[in-house]
């Protein structure tokens, strides 16, 4: 199957259904078998850092809840584009499904940044650059489930939200460079494309599975969140009768 | 297109000045607000003057934004609008542009009396002034994507503020960084550089958003 055949396969939530099944099981069992490999490693065999004692462990939660809200947001981004553009059926599940785990796993970074920073910087929360562009982005979640929940006609909501969510992935950059403006207390990314990380191998390889382990959750997740809203979308389609006909008798 | 919008549009605000008026009355009112809560402490307000008049025009503008595609949207003018061969991004700048006129302009112009009435000292006037004649545009131009996004829902004021003041963030901080900046004595080229570059990169992508946005809650309605 070349390329540009599958592209176009991937824009009917028939043929996805179809394949996805499989997916879903080995994303789902990848992702189990690495957070709690990663987990393990991290938390009970990784050493503790020479400042900040076993504190420093809650990144193993932190980065990657952190890394995703950013990615999830880029993706909604992204179907958004697909949605606009090509008027694709699936980009609309995409977007209608994907919200809430980004508004999760933003609000799972700021709470573990919140419990990491007591014992570390003295205090729950303070308005730097970092934590605040992810406080921001909560809200650009926030604005998007609004925004759907706000308009009845569901196309017209899915649209709605994919040129919001361009609009706000343009944004991004901007509200990120401006409020780091002020000098910012937070540490820099752990993971730059650019360099090594700063710390030890033996720290940052559990973080490393478990920053993989949490994009196969996510991937996981979406696939199984897709596949649920295609039955409920195409209810009314005979491929979905036959399949229900199918498990109702077995 | 532009010329015809901006004059058309021009013309029914002035015919129904309220509508334009009020959001300033607003900027005062709450001004007035803040300086009372501060009691009779005024110089406690000076640092914090910078910060409350920006929140403030961001919160003015929102309440004028609401109103920016309302009526046409209810007439039906919206409709054609979007109907025409040629697409509405020069309507949609005229439209934009007499919001700005009323609401980023006018606030620019009040702004010195908004400062005093929180004793803001006078030589950081000009400082204040420019930032919100460079930095208001794109409000206005941001605001009118979301304007556009909510024009025909029920509950479209609290929704708009949600969708927009965080993408009004950044115009925020430089706004206020500019002012407080020369407030330290210590200049503030880059924030303007930077409010200016914001208005700039608004003007040439918002447009096609609010445009694509006006389709999408036409075709909607």
């Amino acid at each position: 199957m070349t390329l540009k055949e599958f592209w176009h396969r991937l824009g009917s939530p028939k043929w996805f259904y179809q394949m996805s099944g499989r997916w879903q099981s080995i994303l789902a069992a990848l992702a189990v078998l690495l957070i709690v490999a990663g987990m393990i490693w991290g938390l009970a065999f990784a050493p503790p850092d020479y400042q900040q004692g076993n504190s420093f462990r809650i990144i193993y939660v932190h980065v990657p809840a952190a890394i995703l809200a950013q990615s999830v947001y880029l993706a909604l981004g992204a179907a958004g584009v697909l949605l606009l553009v090509w008027r694709m059926k699936m980009a609309q599940l995409v977007l209608e499904n994907l919200v809430g785990f980004g508004a999760w796993m933003t609000a799972l970074a700021l709470f573990t940044g919140a419990v990491w920073g007591k014992p570390t910087w003295g205090t729950w929360w303070v308005f730097d650059g970092r934590t605040t562009s992810t406080l921001l982005l909560l809200f650009l979640y926030f604005g998007l489930y609004a925004l759907r929940r706000a308009i009845p006609a569901r196309e017209a909501a899915g649209r709605a939200c994919a040129l919001l969510a361009v609009v706000g992935v343009i944004n991004i950059p901007v509200i990120k460079y401006s409020v780091e403006w002020w000098t910012t207390l937070h540490q820099g990314a752990t993971f730059k494309l650019t360099e090594a990380p700063a710390m030890p191998a033996s720290m940052w390889a559990p973080l490393l599975v478990n920053v993989l382990g949490a994009y196969c959750l996510f991937a996981a997740n979406v696939v199984a969140k897709l596949r649920t809203a295609i039955l409920r979308q195409e209810r009314g389609a005979a491929w979905v009768r036959e399949w229900a006909l199918r498990e109702s008798t077995r | 297109m532009f010329a015809v919008q901006f004059r058309r549009d021009w013309l029914s605000l002035m015919r129904a000045k309220d509508e334009a008026i009020n959001p300033l009355v607003f900027l005062f009112l709450a001004a007035t607000l803040f300086a009372i809560a501060f009691g009779g402490e005024p110089q406690r307000l000076t640092g914090l003057a910078p910060a409350i008049i920006w929140v403030l025009v961001l919160l003015a503008n929102l309440l004028s934004l609401e109103a920016l595609f309302r009526r046409d949207f209810e007439d039906g003018t919206l409709e054609q609008l979007v109907l025409l061969a040629e697409p509405p991004f020069a309507a949609v700048l005229g439209k934009v542009a007499v919001q700005w006129c009323l609401s980023g302009v006018a606030m620019t112009v009040l702004a010195p009396m908004v400062a005093l009435l929180l004793n803001l000292p006078v030589g950081v006037l000009p400082a204040l002034m420019l930032g919100l004649l460079l930095g208001t545009p794109a409000l206005s131009l941001i605001g009118a994507v979301g304007a556009a996004l909510t024009v025909g829902l029920r509950g479209g004021g609290v929704l708009l503020a949600l969708l927009l003041l965080p993408l009004y963030l950044p115009v925020l901080v430089f706004g206020v960084s500019a002012t407080l900046d020369t407030m330290a004595g210590v200049g503030a080229a880059a924030q303007f550089y930077w409010l200016a570059a914001i208005s700039a990169m608004a003007l040439t992508l918002a447009p096609f958003a609010t445009t694509a946005a006006l389709r999408i809650s036409v075709e909607q309605s």
